[in-house]
């Protein structure tokens, strides 16, 4: 490999330059990412599969329109990683589990389609939690995926594959999906930036659903920059999705580019999130100096309430679960998936579901039909759409004195392989990240500190209120630019 | 069923999924452990609150009364796991009767 560059960790900025300056080509980019994935995805197992002919194909496609001038953008021929839930014309898509593992999409999920207009390749399929239910990868039925920072800790979940693909600078960018904080999570554990958008923002047409009134789809990039200009790419309204928001806008990445400090911008510290139990010592201190760095970068800071706090992870985890029980009552095996026949119609539904998905997605159909079902719908699933409004509530009182939230991401950093090997402990660890879904607001993890002792990444979130994209990417920004 | 309990037996026959005999254990101690966690909600008072089902506050979408082509039947059909004739899914036995599935 002594003729590689060493592109495919680079920041979108400098691969955009690159590529149109001339200094080096799609296919020369290309061939760099799937040189760093044969030398290193042997140990991460950040992708599930990737058509090697045809990103091939689709990067000299990208260097004939650059030779003629007639490239779709600057950034033309720039590889992205997709999580194995959101749709690509033609390659599989098996949200890692095994009932789906026949599946090939025979369409462009919006978000696809809109990338591939400014001349995105789409590069493989990265692993993730089965059905993006879990935060640690464990519960993928294709094979576990590790941190690249330490292969005997998680990369955190659902969208671990592409996290660790991204910290792991197999491939510039990758798209995730977010329903409890799967895209900033892994962000965190893997010491890239990832943004779940404000929900209705980015079309969920072709990402296969898990809690639909709670999943959204969003970038994981080495910078904010980057994160930002898929975040261009991707956002806007789009018909094929009836929950998406009106409007579209596409300079994030520019403002981005000027945010040079913090200046004016009041930032509240949530009293509820530093003062649960399980926040370790080194997130704690790293928490510290992201405060101190945002006051010195010209921040305000205030402490807020978000009294309900405490109840987000039982309030989610009935309503992502009610709701998934519905949304994954489709895979019966009829139209599409991996078929076992039965002894009539109705037997074979339960033998394709008993054999084609794993323990997890198990656990959360049954609890999720046990809190829906005659006699329990009141009692959990209402009540819990109430206290959602209350966490809902929370939230717009607080952005009356501040414009943004900064929190940890997680209580603790990456964990060891079956170190959380009790379901409800590992729910508890996504506390940090599943109101903000539940609320629908917009947040970014991003790189604050690594730990003393073990080198692991810190991520640091900072939350807005929905459609406030602008002024989380400008502030994430800042922060990045004051730490380096 | 225990009051405010849940029989992982019973709700597997309604989300019609089969589960082997050495799993009903892992999963009823699981979600017995799981329920009596959600069942903290009881304590918030939560009179007078309207539900929220949603995110985004959008009513009334509707698509423009317009026909469009879409996908054509062989793309439909690529991915069904029987076809017969090259136009029908082949299912199983939907009433019992005599005769081949």
């Amino acid at each position: 490999m002594s003729n590689e560059k060493n592109l495919s960790g680079l920041p979108l900025s400098r691969l955009s330059e690159g590529l149109c300056s001339g200094a080096f080509s799609s296919v020369e980019l290309v061939r760099d990412c799937l040189a760093a994935a044969d030398r290193l995805d042997g140990g991460i197992r950040s992708f599930i599969e990737i058509d090697r002919e045809n990103v091939l194909q689709a990067a000299a496609a990208s260097d004939e329109r650059r030779a003629k001038h007639a490239q779709l953008s600057v950034y033309d021929g720039i590889p992205f990683g997709v999580k194995d839930c959101i749709a690509v014309k033609g390659e599989r898509l098996s949200c890692a589990s095994k009932l789906l593992a026949p599946v090939k999409s025979p369409y462009d999920a919006t978000v696809i389609a809109r990338l591939k207009a400014q001349g995105f390749v789409p590069f493989g399929r990265l692993n993730m939690d089965e059905f993006a239910m879990g935060s640690s990868c464990e519960n993928s039925s294709v094979h576990p995926t590790a941190n690249p920072h330490d292969l005997t800790r998680v990369p955190g979940g659902s969208s671990g594959g592409s996290a660790a693909a991204v910290g792991g600078k197999l491939i510039p960018v990758a798209l995730g999906s977010d329903t409890g904080g799967s895209i900033r999570q892994p962000s965190a554990f893997c010491g890239v930036v990832g943004l779940k958008p404000t929900y209705g923002r980015v079309s969920r047409y072709g990402l296969v659903a898990f809690a639909s009134s709670l999943d959204q789809i969003g970038p994981i990039a080495p910078d904010v920059e980057s994160a930002a200009v898929i975040f261009d790419a991707i956002n806007g309204h789009d018909p094929m999705d009836s929950t998406s928001l009106p409007g579209r806008e596409s300079d994030f990445a520019s403002a981005v580019r000027s945010a040079k400090s913090l200046n004016g911008v009041r930032i509240g510290l949530p009293r509820e999130y530093f003062s649960q139990n399980g926040l370790s010592a080194s997130v704690g201190k790293a928490m510290d100096e992201a405060v101190a760095l945002c006051r010195k970068l010209g921040a305000e800071i205030v402490e807020v309430n978000l009294p309900h706090t405490k109840y987000a992870v039982a309030v989610y985890y009935i309503l992502a679960t009610a709701e998934a029980s519905a949304n994954l009552a489709r895979f019966d095996g009829i139209r599409y998936g991996d078929r076992k026949e039965g002894k009539d119609l109705i037997d074979g539904y339960f033998k394709t579901r008993g054999a084609g998905f794993g323990a997890e997605v198990k656990r959360r159909i049954l609890l999720g039909t046990y809190v829906l079902s005659s006699g329990y719908y009141d009692a959990y699933y209402l009540r819990a759409q109430k206290v959602r409004t209350l966490i809902r509530r929370d939230f717009e009182e607080a952005s009356k004195v501040c414009d943004l939230l900064l929190t940890p991401v997680t209580p603790t950093t990456a964990f060891r392989f079956h170190e959380k090997s009790d379901p409800l402990q590992m729910y508890l660890s996504d506390i940090f990240t599943i109101a903000l879904n539940l609320a629908g607001n917009c947040g970014i993890s991003v790189p604050c500190a690594t730990e003393p002792g073990t080198n692991l990444p810190i991520g640091v979130q900072f939350i807005a209120p929905a459609m406030a994209e602008k002024k989380l990417l400008t502030a994430a920004a800042a922060f990045e630019l004051g730490r380096s | 069923m225990a009051d405010n309990g849940i029989d992982v037996r019973y709700v597997a026959k309604l989300a019609r999924l089969e589960l082997a005999e050495e799993e009903i254990p892992h999963l009823q101690k699981d979600l017995e452990s799981i329920v009596g966690y959600i069942a903290e909600l009881k304590e918030v008072d939560v009179t007078g609150i309207e539900p929220t089902a949603h995110a985004a506050a959008l009513t009334n979408v509707w698509r423009e009364d317009r026909a469009k082509s879409s996908f054509t039947r062989e793309e439909m059909l690529a991915n069904a796991p029987g076809i017969i004739d090259e136009e029908l899914i082949k299912v199983p036995r939907v009433l019992p009767g005599e005769g081949s599935n």
